[in-house]
């Protein structure tokens, strides 16, 4: 369907899409072996989020987590020979919790250095485990939520007209709804018997729940590079809707879409912590930061290290999550800079 | 101004039957049922049991009743599980309870974040803006879960200043730490936001010409810079509102508070379905209305803004 254009757009019809000639014009000297190298888009924006020293310092926090979370149980269990749920059963005290850095007997020990929970178990290797639940639910549900907000607002944006008012319609009604009490509606009335099932249905709730402001984002830059000539270029060659939609004009959201899901990171984390905290999240045998908090704030008067790492921890990774999802606006778009 | 409130109104209306059914199917299409345990029931007992609470009849006669008798008298019936307590009973006697916690906290996290937001914004790149921005960004990584009890640990069990939880009545000392709990992460937002808008407002050139004109600087900033500034804050106040719901659940847990949102888990836990129906349309209700009264506020205080 190509619309009728003037004659003058018409003659430079083939046109390369501003990213890709960049892109271009970066590798090309390099390999005429000529004098200046180009910047890209997306070497300037790593430069730069180099300078914020917060976002540097989020970055390297997040990475050192996620590090830790996947590779920390094993080497636990090579240094120590226990694993996450490993309960003592040789001995039978009656109060199994010790505080941090102390063995059974009141006695130094680095064998705990989060110190031990109820049934006796490693509190660092369970917050550690619990880490890795937290950090995938918050990194599968933000894909979720990508896969269903960009491929909405792309749509709305490059079908326009009726199509476009009556999908954001919707966004507008669903984005009044109180969606976390429905999402708990959800997750207490579906319960799973098992703890995978819950963790699956957990996905599907928060993803499903937290697409509309990427649905509104990505349609605001669909509005805009869809009139561009590149699209009208691809149109004319007779590209289907659809290729030009996912081929096209999502890879040239990318910058906002990242910016945007490194801030969803956190905010989907937070929300999960939330729902496991009030028993309706992650089940038992698994944990994440959230269950381990709600476990702990059970006997903060006697036990208050139980609440307090899995706390301290995860308020440390959203922390950090925050400070580089600043850094990456920042860096991707300096206009874009409002809160 | 009145074309818009009505327009808005008939897109308000159908969304609150919207949640409504949506609850009640998600409700009745879930596996299992309120009445059946961990052991079956003879089949006698669930006979009569299906035919009290009129679940032998088709669906859209359960769901025509329901709205009927919601629609009609705003009656959501008797709580399954708080025998002999009308829904409405229930929702109005914990009502008080949550919106005393949660306006505290909000007009709490007003006074403290706009200051500090101004305070920052006008001393911008100072020490004071950088260590209040980053105390702010820690308010929005603590979750109110970790923060409610450590704020215990520290006044109730260690220092013995203020009682641990418990409802007293409205003017008492059991209030401040949930109001406390519940607010930190909004005064960190408002303090955010009121930074950045005051920050744009500030470079404009109204405030420029106020200056040139010999007001005073306090003039400048409370006359002329905190109105516009302060229009992020007042959009903020819907969302706000669907997080000091969600807050008031944690708080009301940790805090054992007799409120909408401990009422509102108890009967998910418990299946009680005409008491999760109630609390949610009444939940609905309340966060429609109060969004429609923010955008007419905003349509008062900012003239740019025209609803067509």
């Amino acid at each position: 369907m190509v619309t009728q254009k003037s004659t003058d757009e018409q003659q430079d019809l083939i046109h390369t899409p501003p990213e890709v000639a960049i892109a271009e014009a970066d590798v090309r000297p390099a390999e005429a072996g000529e004098f200046v190298r180009g910047t890209s888009l997306w070497r300037d924006a790593w430069r730069r989020l180099l300078k914020n020293k917060l976002a540097v310092f989020g970055l390297v926090v997040v990475v050192l987590i996620t590090l830790a979370s996947i590779a920390g149980p094993t080497l636990i269990k090579r240094t120590f020979g226990f694993t996450p749920d490993y309960i003592p059963t040789n001995d039978v005290k009656l109060i199994r919790s010790f505080p941090p850095f102390t063995g059974p007997d009141g006695e130094f020990s680095w064998a705990h250095p989060m110190g031990t929970d109820n049934a006796g178990r490693d509190q660092f290797a369970r917050v550690l485990q619990g880490g890795q639940i937290s950090l995938f639910v918050g990194i599968i549900s933000t894909l979720v939520s990508l896969l269903i907000g960009v491929s909405y607002g792309a749509i709305a944006g490059y079908f326009g007209g009726r199509i476009d008012n009556v999908m954001m319609r919707l966004v507008d009604v669903l984005y009044s709804l109180p969606y976390i009490i429905v999402v708990i509606v959800l997750l207490s009335m579906f319960r799973s018997q098992t703890a995978r099932g819950q963790l699956i249905l957990l996905f599907i709730a928060l993803g499903s729940v937290s697409w509309l402001t990427m649905a509104r984002i990505v349609r605001g830059q669909v509005l805009s590079l869809k009139n561009q000539e590149f699209v009208l270029a691809a149109r004319a060659t007779g590209v289907s809707g659809a290729r030009i939609i996912f081929r096209h004009l999502v890879p040239n959201t990318l910058g906002p879409v990242i910016v945007y899901a490194t801030l969803t990171i956190p905010q989907i984390m937070l929300t999960e912590a939330f729902l496991s905290f009030l028993g309706f999240g992650v089940q038992a045998p698994l944990a994440s930061w959230g269950s381990l908090a709600a476990d702990g704030v059970q006997n903060i008067a006697i036990f208050p290290w139980q609440l307090i790492f899995p706390g301290v921890t995860m308020a440390l990774t959203l922390f950090s999550l925050n400070f580089l999802g600043d850094g990456l606006r920042d860096a991707l778009d300096p206009q874009m800079r409002t809160v | 101004m009145l074309r818009f409130i009505v327009r808005r109104l008939f897109v308000t209306i159908p969304t609150i039957l919207i949640v409504i059914t949506l609850t009640w199917g998600l409700i009745k299409l879930a596996p299992g049922n309120f009445y059946s345990g961990e052991k079956r029931l003879p089949a006698a007992i669930e006979k009569s049991i299906r035919e009290k609470y009129g679940l032998d009849k088709p669906w859209y006669q359960q769901y025509g009743k329901t709205m009927w008798s919601i629609l009609r008298h705003f009656d959501f019936g008797t709580s399954l599980r708080f025998e002999g307590q009308s829904v409405n009973t229930i929702i109005w006697r914990s009502l008080p309870v949550s919106a005393a916690v949660g306006i505290l906290a909000y007009l709490l996290a007003l006074i403290v974040g706009i200051t500090v937001g101004s305070i920052a914004a006008l001393k911008q790149n100072s020490r004071w803006d950088y260590s209040s921005m980053a105390l702010a960004m820690l308010g929005i990584s603590v979750p109110n879960f970790v923060l409610g009890p450590i704020l215990v640990l520290v006044f109730s069990l260690g220092l013995y200043w203020l009682p641990p939880s418990r409802w007293g009545g409205f003017p008492s000392r059991n209030l401040i730490l949930p109001v406390l709990t519940l607010s930190a992460i909004y005064m960190a937002y408002i303090a955010r936001l009121t930074r950045a808008g005051m920050l744009e407002v500030l470079r404009s050139d109204y405030i420029r010409t106020a200056r040139a004109k010999g007001l005073s600087e306090t003039g400048v900033v409370v006359r002329h810079a905190l109105r516009g500034g302060l229009m992020p804050v007042i959009s903020y106040t819907g969302p706000a509102l669907a997080f000091l719901l969600t807050g008031t659940i944690v708080v009301e847990r940790i805090f054992a508070l007799p409120g909408l949102g401990n009422y509102f888990i108890q009967a998910s836990l418990n299946r009680d379905e005409p008491l999760i129906i109630g609390i949610v349309a009444f939940i609905a209700i309340t966060l429609l209305l109060m969004n429609l009264l923010v955008d007419i506020a905003y349509a008062f205080l900012d003239p740019r803004v025209r609803y067509h």
